[in-house]
């Protein structure tokens, strides 16, 4: 990679695209993983999801889904994989911030920086409302 | 129905929504949240989590190749997801207090919308116009054709911005990607060429889509029993699809025939609704 002061938007780009494609992989893989435990663990329960009742209690924070999904419980472990695929164009636009940071371009910091809060707000006004 | 019998019927599903979505343009969230509410009657909140979540995963890994060519343009994208991420949250919001009805009538509206859009002769246009505030967002660029990098510039960037307000708001309450009108804004708005508006439209998805996924996921919308069978099938398909695309160009009655099919598929989840059925 180029040293700091070099580092030009074709960097970022291969940055960037390494992160979408890393992201996309892993999430997915840890949802097919924790697909086969829900399915080998309740394969024969009912599936009836034609009233909104939410998410399973024991996956209902976030301390329940990564507690829950070490102990192998398969919806758990799908959770964190959905997790983990939200937080992949989330990382791209962090690494967009610092990318515009090295190249010492203001601005798109900036807007890189303003994009991320709107994001944050979003999440905290979604745990609160 | 079993939990198994369930999740191959969606993985199944999802898989072929996940292909008519990338063939026609349109994304598999069009065909997956009809499937999930009118055929297996899912809760549409559950359906439009479900949605959401395939959503970003197929943009992420289509907008993965994309970048790497060089033909997004990324500062465009950076400085049009303000307006996206910003409308996506409210519409992630207004989705918890607008009744299930309108949002099924909506998402027919919209449906039948973008495969019109999808219909449309797509004619490359290139504008040298650089305004000041285009200058200074350094929003202009250069993009590959045949080889060579083609300059071009940007108009109507107010007009554009407010288009992505709209288009994220659209994409937080529903739960699609919304790329056509993302395109509207940029193709015919803003007049950017037309493989640059939709490889940039493909890169602001996922980053509109996490903005309200965000909020659906911490109140209980997107159900792992549902949201793995989707994400799986919409993915796949959707990377078969694409591989179609490369050996064939998209004959124009098979795009009438897309465009019939979804049009059909709108009228049902517009009749439901007002029906109350959804």
């Amino acid at each position: 990679m180029a040293s700091p002061g070099k580092f030009k938007d074709t960097d970022m780009q291969l940055i960037i695209g390494w992160i979408l494609r890393g992201g996309v992989a892993v999430s997915m893989a840890v949802v097919v993983i924790g697909g086969l435990f829900f399915i080998s663990h309740h394969g024969h329960s009912i599936a009836n999801f034609s009233t909104f009742k939410g998410t399973p209690d024991f996956i209902s924070t976030p301390k329940g889904v990564f507690e829950n999904a070490f102990q192998l419980k398969g919806q758990a472990i799908i959770q964190l994989g959905i997790a983990l695929l939200i937080a992949t164009p989330i990382l791209r636009v962090v690494f967009a911030a610092i990318g515009f940071i090295l190249e010492k371009d203001h601005l798109y910091t900036l807007i890189s920086i303003i994009v991320l809060l709107v994001i944050i707000v979003s999440m905290i006004t979604g745990r609160i409302g | 129905m079993s939990v198994i019998l369930f999740t191959i019927i969606i993985v199944i599903g999802a898989y072929f929504a996940g292909l008519l979505g990338s063939l026609t343009g349109l994304g598999g969230g069009f065909i997956i949240i009809p499937l999930l509410t009118l055929v297996r009657h899912v809760d549409i909140h559950y359906a439009i989590g479900a949605s959401l979540v395939s959503v970003i995963a197929t943009s992420s890994g289509a907008a993965a190749a994309y970048v790497k060519e060089g033909i997004t343009n990324i500062r465009i994208g950076m400085f049009l997801e303000i307006a996206t991420t910003a409308g996506a949250f409210t519409g992630a919001i207004l989705a918890i207090y607008v009744p299930t009805t309108y949002i099924a009538v909506l998402f027919g509206v919209i449906l039948i919308f973008s495969a019109i859009m999808s219909l449309r002769k797509k004619a490359e246009h290139i504008v040298s116009e650089q305004s000041p505030l285009v200058k200074r967002l350094k929003l202009g660029g250069t993009y590959p054709v045949d080889g060579e990098m083609v300059e071009y510039g940007v108009s109507n960037v107010t007009g554009g911005f407010f288009m992505m307000l709209f288009a994220g708001l659209i994409s937080g309450l529903l739960g699609i990607g919304s790329g056509a009108l993302k395109v509207i804004a940029m193709d015919s708005i803003m007049r950017i060429p037309f493989k640059v508006s939709t490889t940039t439209s493909n890169f602001m998805i996922g980053g509109t889509a996490a903005a309200s996924a965000v909020v659906y996921f911490q109140r209980g919308y997107i159900h792992p029993a549902i949201a793995m069978p989707v994400v799986i099938g919409v993915l796949f398909g959707a990377l078969s699809g694409s591989k179609i695309l490369v050996n064939a160009t998209s004959s124009n009655w098979m795009r009438w025939t897309f465009a019939i099919i979804v049009t059909l598929i709108a009228t049902q989840m517009i009749y439901n609704g007002i029906a109350g059925k959804i």
